[in-house]
């Protein structure tokens, strides 16, 4: 850690991790409830879990990427953050809000909620993942002004590079498309239309951006590779991801009442989204074939080209495998969007934060790496939890495949639930796969509480002398 | 990548093709708006239809279901409800009426909301104007 004031992107990872395992816990509650109905019911009916899976997620996602901003920007632009203080008070905010939005989830029936919130004045709840109240979703704006604010004067007054463009591009796109949420028309058509600005835009789009700089900057860090070539790479990726997914948007527009051109577009341009996470993957594995030096810091090199590689099968190969139209018109809504929303979330987003994660955090703790110990253990985190994605993203695919051939791709469809009867056993496999899962995560945390100060000076003392160590971090 | 394509070249293809498809995907959404009505018949967006999309948003019913197809996966997609239960409204409100407070042992089941009749109709009557949204045909059959 090179400034002080990185530290403050502390407190944004812990809560991160915080919240991430309170996201697995309902996603196993849920689990369980696609198969033991009647679990937990109606104290928390599957409609709440869900909410509070997909926000707790969406939420820990926004605190690591605010986490990461914190941390790399000032080492970026070669100057303290231009106030710590700022950023503490927002991290408090965000973090309240936060707790109680979930808690009002919890607590009391949703319907209850948007009447103590006033949802009458500016109806916004109750859409997918945009589930919040409305003061809660105008906290989150303040927030994320403030943030850009305290990160905007950083980068004015400090050394301009292309990963804090980039980054700084991505961050205002995650704002601006958020405001979409607020509007929310009576006609359904045109309601779901706008939805996509912000929920395909996002992790389509302006969320990639960040992506590519996040990796960027750990890939810099790390391999100690040029950085006129990773900038090169860099503008090259989140080019082609903008150049296909923007239109690439209408793959959504195929079914919900909007013209039928869409199903060109969308294919067409959607087709060519795994491009993008295709050059993540060869960008990641380059840089460290190229590296001119051996990072001490093992887990996070590992995070990064897992990241690369998690990212393309989950949202370029799963993303491919459903996005054009006539496949679509069969898998629409079914547990393939859910087995790829799985993979793709947990490769490309939840990867890219635990990789900064994963390289700061020692940093921050005074140490250029953690301890062999300790980074084993993170790496037993690292194969426990993506080799169990890959399974809960298998099984799911399983039950969506035999769901369509018995309710959509046949001449004597079955109703819902009676199909669901069927394919019982996929979702007793994803939820084992997901307890793997969970003792994955808890695995990677214990990895933060193993080793000693000491005992990491003592292995990258012997690391050193072991080969010819060169630019020391 | 080679030498003769430059770290520039790569940023004005960035910024360049960027403010392009901005662009077209603006124009694109202007287009669709025109012709939108045609397909989502709003004429016959009633204050009911309205309310019952309300009602529909404060219950958090896209928490279990999907509607075309969008939502969550627990549940029936109900986008086709209304042709489903013999393009009957009052079959959805009985439905949604009769639902056990305590759930069906063992089973999946949908919450008791305790609606009023006119939040009930006005539910089953944006369910209906739904079903007859131009999908281009989606789903494939009545299950949905
Ligand atoms: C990291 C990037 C991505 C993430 C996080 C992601 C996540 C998701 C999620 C959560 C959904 C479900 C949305 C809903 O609830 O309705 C979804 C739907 C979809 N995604 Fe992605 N996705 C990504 C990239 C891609 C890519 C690159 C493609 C295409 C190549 C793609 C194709 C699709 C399609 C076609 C659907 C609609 C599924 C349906 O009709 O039900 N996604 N994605
Ligand atoms: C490990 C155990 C997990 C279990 C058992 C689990 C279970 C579930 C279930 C049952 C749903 C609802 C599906 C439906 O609507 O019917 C869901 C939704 C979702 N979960 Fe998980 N989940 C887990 C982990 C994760 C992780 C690690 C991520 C991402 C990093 C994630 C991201 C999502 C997303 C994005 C959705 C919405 C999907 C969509 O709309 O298509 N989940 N999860
Ligand atoms: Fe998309």
């Amino acid at each position: 850690m090179k400034f002080q004031s990185q530290s403050v992107a502390m407190p944004y990872f812990i809560a991160a991790l915080g919240l991430f395992v309170g996201q697995i816990i309902f996603g196993l509650i849920m689990g369980l409830q696609y198969v033991v109905g009647d679990f937990l019911f109606p104290e928390i009916p599957f409609n709440v879990a869900r909410m509070v899976h997909t926000n707790l997620l969406i939420v820990w996602l926004l605190f690591g990427f605010m986490g990461a901003a914190y941390y790399l920007v000032p080492e970026e632009a070669e100057t303290e953050l231009y106030s710590p203080k700022l950023a503490w008070i927002l991290f408090w905010v965000f973090f309240i809000a936060g707790v109680l939005t979930v808690a009002g989830y919890l607590l009391v029936p949703y319907a209850r909620l948007a009447e103590l919130t006033g949802n009458d004045l500016l109806p916004t709840m109750g859409r997918e993942f945009l589930e919040q109240p409305t003061i809660t979703k105008a906290g989150i704006v303040i927030v994320a002004l403030g943030f850009l604010f305290n990160l905007g004067m950083t980068v004015l007054r400090g050394r301009k590079t292309v990963v804090n463009t980039v980054l700084m591009i991505g961050l205002v796109g995650l704002a601006v498309m958020f405001l979409f949420s607020f509007y929310n028309p009576d006609n359904l058509v045109r309601d779901k239309f706008y939805w996509w600005y912000v929920v395909h835009l996002w992790v389509e789009g302006v969320w990639e951006l960040i992506l590519g700089a996040i990796l960027a900057f750990v890939l810099i860090k790390t391999t100690g590779v040029d950085r006129e070539v990773i900038e090169k790479w860099l503008y090259m990726i989140i080019a082609m991801a903008l150049i296909t997914g923007i239109l690439g948007t209408g793959h959504h527009f195929y079914w919900i009442g909007t013209p039928e051109y869409w199903q060109w577009l969308g294919s067409i341009f959607s087709a060519l989204e795994p491009i993008p996470f295709f050059m993540m993957t060869l960008f990641a594995f380059n840089m460290v074939n190229k590296r001119r030096r051996d990072h001490p810091n093992k887990a996070a090199v590992l995070w990064a080209m897992g990241t690369g590689v998690m990212a393309f099968l989950g949202a370029g190969v799963w993303g491919f495998l459903h996005t054009l139209a006539p496949v679509n018109y069969y898998t629409h809504g079914t547990q393939i969007t859910a087995s790829h929303g799985h993979m793709a979330f947990y490769g490309a987003y939840a990867m890219i934060v635990m990789s900064i994660i994963s390289y700061a955090v020692p940093q921050m703790r005074g140490r250029i790496a953690n301890c062999n110990r300790a980074q084993v253990m993170e790496m037993w985190g690292f194969w426990l939890m993506t080799v169990s994605m890959v399974f809960i993203t298998l099984f799911l695919t399983g039950a969506g495949i035999l769901q369509v051939w018995m309710q959509r791709y046949t001449d004597t469809p079955l109703p819902f639930m009676t199909v669901q009867d069927k394919i019982e056993i996929f979702y007793w496999l994803r939820e084992a796969a997901g307890v793997v899962f969970l003792i994955g995560l808890v695995v990677y945390i214990k990895s933060f509480f193993t080793g000693s100060e000491q005992e990491a000076v003592e292995d990258y003392t012997k690391s050193i002398t072991q080969r010819d160590y060169a630019a020391a971090e | 990548m080679n030498e003769t394509f430059t770290k520039s070249m790569a940023r004005n293809i960035f910024y360049g093709g960027s403010l392009f498809f901005i662009l077209v995907f603006i124009g694109l959404t202007l287009h669709t708006e025109r012709v939108l009505p045609e397909r989502d018949h709003r004429e016959n967006i009633t204050p009911e239809v309205i309310l019952g999309k309300k009602i529909w948003e404060e219950n958090n019913c896209i928490g279990c279901h999907s509607l075309l197809g969008e939502g969550a996966y627990f549940a029936p997609e109900l986008g086709n409800v209304y042709k489903r239960f013999g393009n009957s409204t009052a079959a959805i409100v009985g439905f949604i009426k009769s639902r056990p407070v305590e759930g069906i042992p063992g089973r999946r089941s949908m919450p008791q909301f305790n609606l009023t009749d006119e939040e009930l109709q006005a539910l089953a009557e944006f369910l209906k104007w739904t079903s007859e949204v131009n999908t281009s045909n989606w789903p494939p059959n009545i299950q949905g």
